[in-house]
């Protein structure tokens, strides 16, 4: 077993266009690293220097890691990882 | 009960019990019927609030034209106040919108752009700040910056939650503006110590990301993180799931982006009964299903449902 990381449309050039991928590691921190080392550049899209960049969403099990623990959220195998970036909504 | 106008009776919604759908007799769920609103939706009172403040601040003089980019709930109720007060109305509004809400939009007389269904709310929001841009003498509102949108909240929607339920330990409803979970939310976390504020935000199909880069994403400038205790995602399956089970459990016929807000809910209320706490979970049905029939989310099995909904904006 190992973690689900699902990854939008915008960013598939990192992942040879799939969809998801497979990653492990203790925390998110851990996980994007692991990711990193197999889809260079990836890690950079979602995270700068202040931690998960604005505009990407991140949920663990549909529940943003923001409430979480940020990039120290703790994962385990069998966890469903979503990035998502931020937009406006539907019926406003 | 009666009003000297419909926009006198705004507000002042029901809440009811949910006995069917809450799981244990101390933990329970509460639906605010928003579709009892002047044109059916929660957004009747932001959008009020809005007119109103603008008038005041001398920003809407009759003849005047207000231009708001919208999927549909926040325009209909602004075309209709604009219809009654004498304002031109015009919506920016993705072309993957249903077609029930354009035509009502029609009906109260508004004039519809179309902005490309790639991208979603995002695009429409580009396209109607251009416009502005170019048409000084237009007024945009602009829900998701307006501080009248929360302020709404603030003043009616979360008194009368507390008022209709002072034991409320939960508060469950839709993040698109974030007005109604800043409203409430604030309001709730000075008058309630220790209550939980749960956003449930749709997660749409691929298309409505679009293809941009992730820097030109957008998150409101009303929203306040702070504000909330957290925040789902949730998936179109899980809210056509949610939907109809509102309607087969408690006859309530809800939009489908309350089916997303009930599965927050009930993730809630499973975690409250897990750790054997009471709760009083009151959640926001934003409106009625009456204007999603055409996207087929309520006929046929859930997975036909889902694919129909791919790529629309269902919420």
């Amino acid at each position: 077993m190992a973690i689900e990381v699902r990854i939008p449309t915008i960013l598939r050039t990192y992942t040879g266009g799939a969809k998801s991928v497979e990653g492990s590691g203790g925390t998110l921190a851990e996980l994007l690293g692991d990711l990193d080392s197999r889809h260079q550049g990836l890690r950079e899209r979602l995270v700068d220097d202040a931690g998960l960049r604005r505009f990407v969403n991140v949920y663990l099990n549909d529940e943003d890691v923001r409430f979480l623990g940020g990039l120290e959220t703790p994962v385990t195998d069998g966890d469903t990882v979503t990035v998502l970036p931020a937009v406006a909504g539907g019926s406003r | 009960m009666r009003y000297d106008s419909l926009l006198d009776s705004l507000g002042g919604t029901p809440l009811v019990g949910l006995p069917r759908l809450s799981p244990a007799p101390d933990v329970r769920l509460w639906a605010k019927l928003e579709d009892r609103n002047p044109t059916g939706s929660v957004k009747d009172r932001p959008a009020f609030f809005m007119v109103e403040q603008a008038e005041k601040e001398g920003l809407l003089a009759r003849g005047a034209t207000i231009l708001e980019p919208t999927s549909g709930n926040t325009g209909i109720s602004l075309a209709m106040i604009a219809h009654l007060r004498g304002y031109q109305m015009i919506c920016v509004m993705p072309e993957n919108t249903s077609t029930e809400r354009r035509q009502i939009l029609q009906m109260y007389g508004a004039q519809i752009i179309s902005s490309p269904a790639a991208g979603g709310s995002n695009e429409a929001v580009r396209m109607a700040r251009r416009l502005a841009a170019e048409h000084p003498d237009w007024v945009m509102l602009y829900q998701y910056g307006n501080e009248a949108n929360a302020r709404a909240h603030y003043a009616t929607t979360g008194p009368e939650l507390l008022a209709d339920l002072p034991g409320i330990t939960h508060f469950v409803a839709g993040l698109g503006t974030t007005g109604t979970l800043m409203g409430v939310g604030r309001y709730l976390r000075e008058q309630v110590p220790g209550v939980t504020i749960v956003a449930a935000e749709p997660r749409y199909g691929e298309l409505v990301y679009g293809l941009r880069n992730v820097d030109e994403g957008f998150v409101p400038e009303l929203y306040d993180a702070s504000v909330l205790t957290t925040r789902f995602s949730v998936s179109a399956s899980d809210a056509l799931r949610r939907t109809r089970e509102l309607l087969d459990a408690e006859g309530i016929f809800a939009g489908i982006s309350t089916g997303a807000v009930l599965h927050a809910a009930l993730a809630m209320a499973a975690k409250a009964r897990k750790a054997g706490q009471r709760a009083d979970i009151a959640f926001i049905v934003a409106d009625a299903g009456w204007k999603y029939l055409s996207t087929g989310a309520y006929s046929g099995t859930l997975d036909e449902a889902e694919a129909r909904l791919e790529g629309q904006l269902w919420a």
